[in-house]
């Protein structure tokens, strides 16, 4: 089995990089649609970051196992086939548990077959290591993405619905005034507010590095 | 814009003291120094100039609004310039830059937001509109000068979909204030739900309800009038709009469409607000003469075509934004000839 190689960094490494240095969205800019799509709310948010945390733990594992039967020209149909597997379990569990979640999330959910967050972990981590470094890097690249949806979300709701989870534990951030002297952006809740809240949250994660940088 | 504008040439000013310090010290100074263009400088066209005839330009609009709406114009237009200044000061920190109040473009932003709100809008409205509009639509591109699009015109878009209650064209009616305008719907509005047409002359004299600079079509052509001699505003964009729309409602009319004439269209509204004040902000329109023809007749046609056959009663914001998003393309497609030089290849 000279095939089952270990290569690339330790466990920890692996599920620290995905946190902050390495965060998905924020360094990688990957799996936008999603971070676009349903960051309006909290719930959606949080509900989405986990439904991609369970599939991309779920495959890692399963193709860290299997690696040594990859061959390179059917990988990515393997990959696709694991997470497709995967992803309809979450969906099937969210619509029997989660109904209202899963109406609101829609097709997103199914959609997380074609995030590039999985595809691109599967690629990079869980083809070529361990399964308890691929686990850890599922783990890190995981709560890096949830991390990433919820800081998104945290501006939306607030400005958009002023409260923070307001579905599911009725917080209110904002309280509620005549018009005269405050009122809800309902451009935050609209696509526009996911692109330059984005954008802005982008532009202050670049300023914090560099500035991390600069003092190192 | 400025090289087009029909500007009266100031003196020229001696040509930058650089391109003679360039000449080496230890050579005799040559009988004839070539220095490339351009040769005539004048220190009179400056941003902070424009940006004062602009406001200058404004003060028949501001004189109509204070008339008309009160202690809710004034109240619009300071907070809106404050937040406006404020932001410019704000953004200028964040990016480490001097401090670029002086020129006064980022009052002129304010100043033009604060015109193109409602009288009734709350306090909030016009602070957003002015940090959305200077962030979004102008120091993200770099600050002035690099911006795609009119920053007002992005702050305004900004909160008019961010508070569609307080911009909508019910936010227009508010008849608790106290002031006779605002106690019956806009003229447009009025026309697209009940059919109602406004009589002519108090629409070019502006005694009608609208937002707060926009009413009077004679304060407009004043303002424009001055913009367009002091050469600060391009004159053939706000004629190309103004043809656009007379030529597109006429033929309308001609047709026995519709008793909103074309001089209600060209009267009503925004549009020739939008057409001298807005659409002719010098970083965001063409620069070509043929292109600023262009542009101001595309600006002219989206008006007519969005207040005819969309559900806003008014498509001057919208319009200018359009044609903004297509100005850089419009320069390219209409570069000049050089006078005695080969024509520009084409590809």
């Amino acid at each position: 089995m000279s095939e089952r190689k270990n290569d690339g960094p330790t466990p920890m490494e692996r599920f620290l990089g995905g946190l902050i240095p390495e965060n998905p969205v924020y360094r990688q800019i990957l799996g936008i649609c999603p971070s676009l799509a349903v960051t309006n709310t909290m719930e959606g948010a949080l509900t989405m970051g986990v439904a991609a945390l369970f599939v991309l733990l779920c495959s890692n594992i399963l193709i860290s196992l299997i690696r040594p039967l990859l061959k390179p020209h059917l990988r990515i149909l393997v990959f696709t086939l694991t997470i497709a597997t995967f992803v309809t379990i979450a969906d099937r569990v969210l619509a029997a548990y989660l109904y209202d979640m899963s109406k609101q999330l829609g097709p997103y959910i199914p959609l997380i077959i074609v995030n590039c967050v999985i595809i691109a972990r599967c690629e990079i981590c869980a083809s070529k290591q361990r399964v308890f470094t691929a686990a850890a890097d599922a783990l890190g690249q995981g709560l890096g993405f949830t991390l990433g949806l919820m800081t998104i979300a945290t501006v939306r709701e607030i400005l958009g619905f002023g409260t923070w989870f307001g579905k599911w534990l009725g917080w209110r951030v904002i309280p509620a005034t005549a018009p005269a002297h405050w009122s809800n952006w309902v451009i935050m809740i609209l696509p526009p507010g996911a692109f330059l809240t984005l954008g802005l949250l982008l532009g202050v994660f670049n300023a914090l590095t560099a500035k991390k940088e600069k003092a190192a | 814009m400025a090289e087009n504008a029909v500007t009266p040439i100031a003196p020229a000013a001696p040509p930058p003291a650089a391109a003679s310090a360039r000449a080496a010290p230890a050579k005799p100074a040559p009988a004839l120094s070539v220095a490339p263009g351009p040769h005539i400088a004048s220190g009179a066209l400056t941003t902070r100039r424009m940006m004062l005839d602009v406001i200058l330009a404004a003060l028949p609009l501001l004189a109509v609004s204070v008339y008309l709406f009160r202690q809710y114009a004034v109240f619009q237009i300071a907070i809106s310039v404050i937040g406006a200044l404020a932001a410019e000061r704000f953004f200028g920190w964040m990016r480490r830059r001097p401090n670029t109040l002086g020129d006064l473009s980022a009052a002129v932003t304010g100043l033009i937001l604060g015109l193109s709100l409602p009288a009734s809008a709350p306090w909030y409205v016009g602070v957003i509109g002015a940090f959305a509009g200077i962030g979004f639509g102008k120091a993200v591109f770099g600050g002035l000068g690099q911006n795609i699009f009119n920053p007002a015109m992005v702050g305004r878009a900004f909160v008019m979909i961010a508070f569609p209650a307080a911009l909508g064209a019910s936010a227009y009616v508010a008849p608790t204030l106290g002031v006779d305008a605002v106690t019956q719907a806009t003229p447009l509005t009025a026309f697209k739900m009940m059919g109602s047409v406004a009589a002519l002359k108090p629409l070019f004299l502006g005694m009608t309800n609208g937002s707060i600079g926009e009413t009077s079509a004679l304060a407009a052509l004043i303002g424009g009038a001055y913009l367009c001699w002091r050469g600060t505003a391009a004159w053939r964009i706000p004629a190309g709009g103004i043809l656009a729309l007379a030529i597109l409602a006429g033929a309308s009319d001609l047709t026995g469409g519709s008793p909103w004439t074309f001089a209600h269209h060209l009267s009503s509204g925004a549009f020739l607000f939008g057409a001298f004040f807005i659409a002719t902000d010098p970083v965001s329109s063409p620069l070509t003469p043929k292109g600023q023809w262009i542009f101001g007749a595309g600006f002219g046609a989206l008006v007519l075509l969005i207040r005819a056959f969309s559900g806003y009663p008014e498509g001057v914001m919208f319009s200018v934004l359009l044609m903004n998003s297509v100005a850089p393309l419009i320069n390219r497609w209409t570069i000049p000839t050089p006078v005695g030089g080969p024509a520009p290849e084409r590809k």
